[in-house]
């Protein structure tokens, strides 16, 4: 048996993985900086990646030598577990997928596989064959720590955008002096529709609004939630001042309505947003002057 | 007598989410089977609806989608069943404005008035099944026996 594998207990394969995972952990580290899942990540600088890889490095070699080469839990990977959730959701932000990402974590095992071997040259096969097995395992363990923690942060991404979606889709627009507007688009459920009422309100206040056109040719589907949350809307901004008018009421959408027995007299509809701002250009006094001249003309 | 030609999907109804899936799911059937635009909206506002029951007045539910044929005419046959409270008194809960909620009380009475075909089964206690079909094109006359 070479010298090496006298030292400490050399003779179990996972003894013998940790240790040369901690003596080659230099090397190993420069190697994956520059594989894709480190290099995408640090990109300003390649010192900050070989320094994760490090730190992934010695969470390894810590599993390795408490045995747990296949347990998700094993403490080892407590440590960079944080860092590989971060180096998760850049990739995932990044648009790649779980697929995309376990390969590049798979691409991770050969350069360690071809040290290990090289270290290992001349020690019977058999211990060989059980080392290298103990390495493979252990790196499909990382990688499914790794993709924990992709879906974790794929999860995080999907409810940030849930909630960014719910500010971005209700942008309020200063058509004119005094005349705001709503173009809403998508499902108009109820957690939307507090979101729309609260900005409209603020809105109306901060421009002094007269008049608020909520636009809702984006909205794919009026029931009778649906109807009683603009009714709702319509009654708050006529409490703050303004008159609301509500467009893009599509044909089909109108006869559904009216089927539905649900009664929108109460509210201004027209049927497009131009037809509404025409109304509300009228109501605010403003001329509008067909061709040549100024199109629209405040008094 | 009505043919059913398969049960092509069952949709969990457990979240609003869910209720989005259910639309869209009964949009795409319908286009698929040849709707109109109109009688397109009008199934998947209906479906809107009892979905819509089944999540928050039966605590949760499901779904199913089916195509039916009658002498050539081609349907769309939609079943929202629940295993909550059920409806205790069925006329009043069909009637125009009646919500034990805050809702506007025009879902359920809605509904039957956008499909063509409509029948509720419904106890204290037992749940609710509420099946509706509607028909590309017009619904077939009525025939002997039916
Ligand atoms: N699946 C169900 N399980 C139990 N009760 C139901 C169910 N569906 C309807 N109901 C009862 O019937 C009533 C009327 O239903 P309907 O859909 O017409 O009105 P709503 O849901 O209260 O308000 P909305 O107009 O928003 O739909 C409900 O308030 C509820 O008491
Ligand atoms: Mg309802």
């Amino acid at each position: 048996m070479p010298e090496q594998h006298t030292a400490e207990d050399r003779t179990d394969p996972r003894q013998e993985v940790a240790a040369f995972l901690r003596e080659r952990r230099e090397q190993i580290a420069q190697r994956w900086a520059d594989a894709a899942v480190f290099r995408t990540v640090f990109t300003v600088s390649r010192d900050e990646a070989v320094e994760a890889g490090r730190a992934v490095v010695e969470a390894l070699a810590a599993v390795a030598a408490s045995g747990r080469i296949e347990d998700l839990e094993a403490d080892g990977f407590a440590v960079v577990r944080e860092q590989l959730a971060r180096t998760a959701h850049a990739r995932a932000r990044a648009g790649a997928t779980t697929g995309q990402i376990s390969a590049e974590m798979e691409a991770l095992r050969p350069p360690v596989t071809e040290l290990l071997l090289d270290e290992l040259s001349g020690a019977p096969a058999d211990h060989v064959r059980e080392c290298t097995t103990v390495l493979a395992v252990l790196m499909g363990t990382l990688r499914l720590v790794m993709l924990e923690t992709t879906t974790v942060a794929g999860q995080d991404l999907i409810n940030r955008q849930r909630l960014e979606m719910l500010e971005i889709a209700t942008p309020v627009i200063k058509l004119w002096e005094g005349i705001v507007a709503v173009p809403l688009i998508g499902t108009l459920d109820s957690a939307r529709s507090q979101v729309v009422m609260e900005t409209l309100l603020d809105a109306i206040v901060e421009q002094h609004a007269r008049i608020a056109i909520l636009d809702i040719t984006g909205v794919p589907t009026v029931d009778s939630l649906v109807a009683q949350h603009l009714m709702k809307t319509v009654a708050a901004a006529r409490l703050m001042g303004a008159e609301c008018i509500v467009s893009g009421i599509r044909p089909a959408i109108a006869q559904t309505i009216v089927h539905l027995g649900i009664d929108l007299s109460s509210i201004l509809t027209r049927a497009s947003l131009a037809d509404a701002l025409a109304y509300a250009l009228q109501q605010q006094g403003a001329h509008i002057v067909p061709s040549s001249g100024p199109v629209v003309e405040p008094r | 007598m009505t043919h059913t030609e398969s049960v092509s999907a069952r949709l969990p109804l457990t979240s609003d989410l869910d209720l989005v899936r259910a639309r869209q799911h009964v949009r795409q059937m319908t286009a698929e089977l040849g709707f109109s635009l109109v009688e397109q909206t009008k199934l998947v506002t209906a479906a809107s609806e009892l979905a819509r029951n089944a999540l928050v007045h039966g605590g949760g539910g499901r779904m199913e989608c089916a195509e039916v044929t009658d002498g050539g005419v081609r349907g769309l046959r939609l079943v929202f069943s629940d295993d909550g409270p059920g409806i205790a008194d069925l006329d009043q809960a069909l009637s125009d404005g009646y919500t034990s909620g805050e809702g506007l009380g025009m879902g359920l009475p809605g509904a039957r008035r956008l499909v063509h075909e409509f029948s509720v089964d419904s106890a204290r206690g037992r749940g609710t099944t509420v099946t509706v079909t509607s028909w590309v094109a017009r619904p077939p006359r009525p025939r002997e026996g039916s």
